[in-house]
């Protein structure tokens, strides 16, 4: 059967396919986001790296956690930071929003940084790390993480809870506008 | 064709890192370094699922990354809170001018 290998081969590179589209379209939007002059590109620039995350998780089988990210991330953070800028930058000079400091930390910053990329990479090329004889399935994770989070990782999903709403409240005391002054 | 594994994953997440890394120490906006951060977290949470899939083959890190999604959420939004008071208060949001505690 000369077939069967064949089709299994060709549905393996499709995966193998989307994922680097995913994982193309999440650095080359990072890098946008991080080198742009302009403030409100680089936020819109986000979504893209926000949106490969969701797929690049849901090639990792973690359904639940791809619907999280497009929720919070995209549904939240991108919104807030949108709400930031627009508030913050005066808009006729969007364009030069975002401006890099003077060459020797520009330069220094940019070093420091490739210098941990190329360590973490070299890493994770070579290290050996511990694989399991049985990856995640592709199935539902839902129902195993609601499981969890309500039994033995109860207490910490508890006191995100409480995290949560003292951010709630102390976001709400640092930005509201104080009473009499301006 | 080497089918796309554990290492692929790592690397995309280590190069992101580096991307977020070079962001929040270059940028003087503030929204910028916040950028650098959020991509900082995303590459973190994307090895923890990594590993949960190819390395232990359970849940645990998939349930890391979700509580690590949460608190990056309340980060962004106190971080975004201060970058509107302090512009309220001193109508700049470069870190640089930010240096009224400084000696």
């Amino acid at each position: 059967m000369p077939l069967e290998p064949s089709v299994a081969e060709r549905a393996f590179s499709l995966a193998d396919l989307a994922f680097y589209g995913l994982a193309a379209l999440t650095l080359a939007c990072g890098l946008y986001a991080a080198l742009s002059r302009n403030i409100v590109r680089a936020v819109f620039a986000l979504l893209g790296t926000f949106l490969g995350m969701a797929g690049l998780y849901a090639a990792l089988s973690a359904d639940f956690v791809a619907v999280v990210q497009l929720l919070v991330y995209v549904g939240g953070i991108l919104v807030l930071m949108l709400f930031a800028v627009m508030l913050t930058s005066r808009i006729e000079l969007a364009s030069r929003s975002n401006r890099y400091p003077s060459f020797p930390s520009t330069a220094l910053g940019i070093t420091l940084g490739a210098g941990v990329g190329i360590m973490l990479v070299a890493l994770a090329l070579e290290a050996p790390w511990a694989r399991s004889a049985n990856p995640l399935a592709y199935e539902p994770t839902t129902a195993d993480i609601g499981r969890i989070l309500l039994g033995q990782a109860l207490l910490p999903f508890e006191l995100l809870a409480v995290v949560l709403l003292a951010v709630v409240i102390g976001a709400v005391v640092i930005a509201r506008r104080e009473e009499g002054g301006r | 064709m080497i089918h796309v594994g554990l290492t692929h994953y790592l690397v995309v997440a280590a190069v992101l890192f580096a991307v977020g890394l070079g962001c929040a120490l270059v940028r003087r906006h503030a929204i910028a370094v916040l950028i650098g951060v959020e991509l900082m977290l995303n590459a973190a949470g994307l090895n923890l699922v990594a590993f949960s899939r190819f390395g232990t083959g359970t849940l645990d890190g998939q349930l890391f990354t979700l509580f690590l999604i949460v608190l990056a959420a309340a980060e962004a939004a106190v971080v975004l809170a201060l970058v509107l008071a302090v512009h309220r208060r001193t109508r700049v949001a470069d870190m640089d001018h930010l240096d009224t505690l400084g000696g």
